[in-house]
C-alpha cells in the first residue's frame, strides 16, 4: 500500500449502517479510508483509520482534516454520511430535535466539505458526495426537520459545486430511499410500506444500490458531473 | 525572531507560493501596503482564497496549532482586515496573543 498513489477516501460516520459498509468496500477496493464517529468502529483493516469525532465540533473536525493533510498530503474522496433523523409530526417537535438535526445534516456536512476542499485544491482533483434523502421530493409527513435539513443539504451541494468548480473539486449528493439501518429502526412497517408505496421501484433499498451511486459520483470519469442529486427507487 | 516578523515571513512565503502558479509578467510584489483585495489589488477572489488558506496552513505548521483565519469577527469588521498585507499582520497578531 502506497499512500503516495493510493486514493485517500474519508467517510463520516462509518460506525454503523451505510458509512461503516462504504468503508469495507472501498477498504476492498484497496483504498485507504479515514473513517470518523462519535463512536469506536468495528472496521478493523491495515488501510482503515478511525478518528472518534462529533461532526459537529468545528474543532474536532478540523484536526481530523489536519492530521488527513499531514499525514497524507491529499485527499482525494469526501463522502458525508454521518446524519441523524427524528420522525415526528411537526406538532410534537421540540426545536432542541430541529437544532441537532440541523446540526448534524448541514453544520457538519458544511464543515467537512470546507475543511475537505482546502486539502483537495491544492492537488486540483477532489470529489465530494453529500447525503439527502427521498423524504426531500417526496415532502414526507412527520420528516419536516430531517426532509428540511436535507433541502439544505442539496442546496449546499449545488452551491458548493459552484465554488469548487475552479479547484476542480466536483460535488454532487446521493437520496436513498428507506434502508434498514438504525436510522429507521423505530419507524413502524406500515409508515415505511406507504413510503415504498410512492416510490417508482417498490422496494426498500441496499447498501450496494448506494455504493452503485456514490462510486458513479467519485469515478475520476465522472469529472463533468457535479451539482447533481441522485434519488434511488425513481423518486 | 518576534511573533511579526514570523507572520510577516508566513505572509511572505505564502506570496511566493502564490506567485509559483501566476504567469511570470503577472507576479504579486509583497510589501505592507499591498492591497489584498479591491480596485488597487492585483488578486481576485480565488487569489485571495488561496493566500488566505495558504497563510492558514503555514501558521498552523510553523506554529503547531489549530488555527481558522476566516473567523466571524474579521468577517464582519467594518474595516476588513484582509484589506492589505499590513492589516492582515495586525488582525493575525491580535488572533494569536488570544
Amino acid at each position: 500500500m502506497n499512500p503516495v498513489t493510493t486514493p485517500i477516501y474519508l467517510i463520516t460516520g462509518t460506525s454503523k449502517g451505510i458509512g461503516e459498509a462504504l468503508a469495507n468496500y472501498y477498504l476492498q477496493q484497496g483504498v485507504i479510508v479515514v473513517g470518523c464517529s462519535r463512536s469506536h468502529s468495528n472496521i478493523e483493516h491495515e488501510s482503515y483509520y478511525h478518528h472518534s469525532v462529533d461532526v459537529t465540533d468545528e474543532q474536532s473536525v478540523k484536526h481530523l482534516f489536519t492530521w488527513v493533510r499531514k499525514t497524507f498530503g491529499r485527499l482525494d474522496v469526501l463522502i458525508n454520511n454521518a446524519g441523524i433523523a427524528a420522525m415526528n409530526h411537526a406538532i410534537l417537535t421540540p426545536a432542541s430535535s430541529v437544532e441537532r438535526i440541523l446540526q448534524t445534516n448541514v453544520l457538519a456536512s458544511f464543515i467537512c466539505c470546507r475543511e475537505a476542499a482546502k486539502i483537495m485544491k491544492k492537488k486540483a482533483f477532489g470529489r465530494i458526495v453529500n447525503f439527502s434523502t427521498v423524504a426531500v421530493p417526496l415532502n414526507l409527513e412527520g420528516e419536516a426537520a430531517y426532509a428540511a435539513s436535507k433541502s439544505g443539504v442539496e442546496t449546499l451541494t449545488r452551491v458548493l459545486a459552484r465554488e469548487f468548480a475552479e479547484f476542480n473539486i466536483t460535488v454532487n449528493a446521493v437520496g436513498p430511499t428507506p434502508i434498514q439501518t438504525e436510522l429507521i429502526k423505530n419507524v413502524g412497517d406500515d409508515k415505511i410500506n406507504a413510503l415504498l408505496a410512492r416510490q417508482t421501484l417498490k422496494r426498500m433499498g441496499t447498501f450496494d444500490d448506494v455504493i452503485n451511486v456514490v462510486n458513479f459520483f467519485v469515478d475520476e470519469k465522472s469529472d463533468f458531473i457535479s451539482a447533481q442529486v441522485v434519488y434511488l427507487g425513481g423518486v | 525572531m518576534s511573533m511579526r516578523e514570523t507572520l510577516l515571513s508566513i505572509i511572505e512565503q505564502s506570496f511566493e507560493e502564490l506567485n509559483d502558479t501566476r504567469e511570470p509578467g503577472n507576479l504579486l510584489s509583497f510589501h505592507p501596503e499591498v492591497a489584498l483585495y479591491g480596485a488597487n489589488s492585483s488578486l481576485d477572489s480565488v487569489d485571495l482564497v488561496n493566500l488566505l488558506l495558504a497563510i492558514e496552513e503555514r501558521i498552523e505548521d510553523e506554529l503547531d496549532i489549530s488555527f481558522t483565519i476566516a473567523n466571524e469577527k474579521a468577517l464582519s469588521q467594518k474595516n476588513s482586515p484582509f484589506k492589505t498585507v499590513k492589516s492582515l499582520c495586525d488582525y493575525l497578531q491580535i488572533e494569536l496573543a488570544k
